[in-house]
């Protein structure tokens, strides 16, 4: 039997005849990347190819890089293999990354979402033979609810809140909850704030050419009684810092996948917790694997022992990956350093009320 | 159910006190009577009886929810809650119910003589009608405790803003033995006598920690910082037996354990001395195991508790005593107002004429002059079999709850040995899907026998920490359990020791906790089970 076109190393997926790495979390040459996301782009790599539509938010984490950028569908050829990105619907930005050698097809799915969510380029099924996927939400348990009854349920709450002149701050992360937030807000109820991590990375995006719903960065000079009529967007960071405090009274929602188990919901402490995830339910990561027609299916990151024995009982040809990307096991972890990045930004640059 | 669906999901929307509040009041303000008081007693732990065993439920639930019954159980270890778990495995429903809450549980009731497959059929009905916030309630009324993350404190204080009645006296009238079938709304908000109900016991009054935390023991300078002047207060012992209230009226008598189960029967030693007390006596104290006068152990006693039938054997090898503390009726009156020290000397008259001295004990109180003094005969509490010391203000009254004050406890430091963790199960309720019991070994040798579980001791944050290791440090799996490489070290803190022949390791230890996590030692230098048999000499 040949080789296979990718596999799996210490350093991240590599495929041995393009000489490439695709999501590496050690430094290498090469690197194709499916998304911005910290534990995805890693800092430390020689080339990086992403998508057009990542490129300012990765110049902006990641410094001075050596990027190159493509759109969706469009090849890059090295060594013989061809590298095309397709939407993976997770945040703006963000591909499946197929690739093909002398007829063979793989596709890493990186992190993604099958509901369109307004704002990224929605998920596309690409044919292969060889399908990576995560299964972060790979539990029955994980059913999202259509995206329309989510921000029913989110605006509603603003608006009661707006009503009894209390703030609404809505937290979730910068790159990609809140811009799904902003663009499915109902403006009409009022105005949008934004914390200067989340303002950044609009910055970033809007540089891209990407039309995001206006927004007002909360600066020193922003007006309390103001800033409390409008509904503030804020990261995971924020949660219980002064800067948050300084709006009070105020009710708080988080925004989440996890938010589904009444347990983790209550960890969090919210006032609200909504359920809004940007990687697939249940049904999604079924049906996304089903329309692969792939012939073996890894799973990467998530519930991947029980999804994968699901998987191989219903018919598929499943294994379960080990990897660094974040998941069901990593929730933790991931929250913790992209806060760090987060409060240390913060605290740089002093963007407090 | 809709009201009741929506009081969960409401309660659950707010973090906040006030709020919850505000949600309780508006459920009392919007329900019919009937419903009310099956709120309250679901709310206090009265809930219907079990007319499904949970097999069946868990069995039925699988077929509904089409999936392999290995992926219900999978699902069940991450949601952390059964009735949580079915509501999210079956299918949506448009459909939604108008029954009322205590139609409902009408329904479950008459269940009792139903044929297997009969209550097969009206659950799978029942399911396909109710959407999921309510199925999931409905659930929790079949299979499980309601432990919801509101206090009972909190619906008594939205039921005492609702009925213009004060919540001490609320919560007085809502402890017992009554059920939602037989208590009525209007009952509850009129004015009674202890007549109403003659085994109905006082909320019992708790007492407060001393030691707040187990870093550093309060000495008696710090006693006497918060505390004052000693003259002003008694000590006693600290018992570590059952805390019971024990009841005569109308020639009945009632034995309550705290968690308000009626324990009359569990307790025949008691029978004659209670039986033997004037009519309207209400005594509070603590029920051990006693020989030759003397208490034994906590694990002593523990062996006839969940007995359904109490051999001569158990009542021979575990006798029971009573070591009464406080006296709240007295010739039929509510004494709870009077002093500390009044209800102290009208309890000493009771037990001066009492035929029975042996089984009705007193507690005895210390003789001390300083808090320096008090604080060197705590030093004897082990020996005493006691826990620590008591403290109570001479002028305090007989309160409701845990009230910070009057009563204190003042307990000794547990004993600890230093442990390694090699098992881990995921935690249930607000610690779903996180690891956050584990099990505890000391080494034998060159092996490590496990000895202790422990769930409780350690921040969210350190528990978070912790499940990130377990996650990415686990050997082996069986079903929920994980075996963990051994290396995490914690100190194990615990009340008593004891020989057991259950355990592995030959012992059994009285209220196992983390006191802290050891970063700083390696696991070679975990304490061995030659160290903990040690403490068995003491």
């Amino acid at each position: 039997m040949a080789k296979p076109l990718l596999e799996f190393t210490d350093r991240g997926i590599y495929c041995e005849q393009g000489r490439f790495y695709i999501d590496p979390w050690k430094p290498v040459d090469d690197a194709v990347i499916t998304h911005a996301h910290a534990d995805h782009a890693y800092f430390g790599h020689k080339n990086y190819l992403a998508h057009h539509l990542s490129r300012e938010v990765m110049l902006y984490r990641l410094g001075d890089i050596n990027l190159q950028t493509i759109g969706y569908g469009e090849t890059v050829v090295k060594n013989g293999v061809q590298i095309s990105l397709y939407p993976a619907g997770h945040v703006i930005g963000s591909a499946q990354i197929r690739i093909e050698y002398k007829g063979q097809v793989w596709v890493v799915s990186g992190d993604y979402k099958t509901e369109d969510d307004g704002i990224s380029t929605p998920f596309e099924p690409v044919k292969c033979h060889h399908f990576i996927s995560e299964c972060t939400f790979g539990m029955p348990v994980y059913t999202w609810k259509p995206q329309v009854q989510l921000f029913n349920d989110i605006n509603n709450w603003w608006r009661v809140n707006r009503e009894n002149g209390i703030a609404t701050i809505i937290v979730g992360y910068s790159l990609g909850k809140a811009q799904r937030i902003l663009q499915n807000l109902d403006l009409d109820i009022g105005k949008v704030y934004t914390h200067g991590v989340i303002e950044n990375t609009n910055e970033a995006l809007r540089r891209n050419g990407v039309l995001l719903n206006p927004t007002e960065r909360i600066t020193q000079a922003s007006v309390k009684e103001e800033v409390r009529k409008g509904i503030i967007l804020a990261p995971p960071s924020a949660v219980g810092t002064p800067w948050m405090r300084k709006f009070g009274p105020y009710s708080f929602g988080y925004c989440s996948g996890w938010m589904a188990l009444r347990g983790a919901k209550r960890r969090r402490a919210a006032d609200r917790g909504f359920i809004m995830s940007d990687h697939a339910d249940w049904d999604g990561l079924v049906s996304a694997i089903d329309a692969t027609g792939c012939e073996c299916v890894y799973l990467t990151h998530g519930y991947t022992a029980s999804f994968t024995r699901y998987l191989n009982e219903i018919g598929f040809n499943a294994r379960e990956v080990h990897t660094l990307y974040g998941g069901e096991e990593e929730d933790a972890t991931i929250t913790e350093k992209e806060e760090k990045e987060e409060t240390a930004e913060l605290t740089d640059r002093k963007e407090m009320v | 159910m809709k009201a009741f669906a929506q009081l969960f999901l409401s309660l659950d929307e707010t973090n906040k006190t006030n709020e919850k509040v505000k949600v309780l009041k508006n459920y009392f303000a919007t329900v019919p009577d009937t419903d009310k008081m099956h709120m309250l007693a679901l709310f206090t732990g009265r809930r219907p009886k079990r007319q499904i065993n949970a097999t069946l439920i868990r069995h039925w639930a699988v077929e509904a929810s089409n999936i392999p019954a290995w992926l219900f159980e999978e699902s069940y270890h991450v949601v952390g809650d059964l009735a949580e778990t079915m509501s999210l495995l079956m299918p949506e429903t448009e459909s939604s119910s108008s029954k009322t809450l205590t139609e409902w549980i009408a329904e479950i009731n008459a269940l009792a003589d139903k044929t297997e497959a009969e209550k097969k059929d009206w659950l799978l009905q029942s399911w396909a009608m109710l959407d999921s916030q309510e199925r999931f309630v409905f659930n929790k009324l079949l299979t499980g405790s309601f432990r919801i993350g509101v206090s009972q404190n909190l619906v008594v204080k939205a039921l005492a803003d609702v009925t213009g009645i004060e919540a001490p006296a609320l919560t007085h009238r809502i402890m017992g033995k009554w059920m939602p079938e037989n208590y009525t709304f209007d009952q509850l908000v009129q004015v009674q006598t202890a007549s109403d109900d003659i085994s109905r016991p006082y909320p019992f009054f708790l007492a407060y920690p001393i030691q707040e935390t187990s870093e550093r023991q309060k000495s008696a300078a710090d006693v006497a910082a918060a505390l004052g002047d000693a003259e002003q207060w008694q000590a006693e012992w600290k018992w570590d037996g059952i805390r019971a209230q024990m009841i005569k009226r109308g020639g009945e008598i009632f034995i309550w354990s705290r968690g308000e189960d009626l324990a009359t029967e569990k307790f025949p030693e008691l029978h004659p001395f209670l039986q033997a007390l004037p009519d309207g006596t209400v005594l509070d104290g603590e029920i051990l195991s006693f020989r030759d006068g003397k208490p034994l152990p906590f694990n002593v006693l523990q062996t006839r508790i969940g007995r359904k039938n109490l051999s001569k054997k158990i009542l021979t090898d575990s006798p029971v005593a009573t070591i009464v503390y406080d006296c709240l009726e007295y010739e039929g009156e509510d004494i709870r107002s009077r002093t500390q020290a009044e209800r102290q000397s009208l309890l000493e008259g009771l037990q001066s004429n009492s035929a029975y001295p042996e089984v009705f004990r007193l507690s005895t109180l210390i003789d001390f002059n300083s808090w320096e003094e008090l604080e060197s005969i705590r030093e004897q509490s082990r020996a005493m079999i006691a826990e620590g010391i008591m403290l109570k203000r001479k002028s305090a009254t007989y309160q409701v709850g845990r009230r910070r004050g009057d009563w204190w406890k003042w307990k000794i430091a547990p004993l600890s040995v230093d442990a390694v963790m090699i098992y881990a199960q995921k935690g249930h309720g607000r610690r779903a899907d996180l690891y956050t019991d584990y099990t505890f070994a000391v080494w034998d040798g060159d092996k490590l026998v496990p000895f202790a579980k422990a769930y409780s001791g350690l921040t969210d944050a350190e528990i978070n920490k912790v499940d990130y290791f377990i996650k990415r440090n686990t050997l082996e799996k069986f079903g929920p359990v994980r075996t963990v490489k051994p290396e995490l070290v914690f100190e194990i803190g615990f009340e008593g020791i004891n020989k057991s022949t259950r355990h592995k390791s030959g012992i059994a230890l009285r209220f196992p906790r983390i006191l802290r996590w050891r970063h700083d030692k390696p696991k070679e230098e975990a304490d061995t089970l030659e160290s903990l048999t040690a403490f068995l000499e003491e």
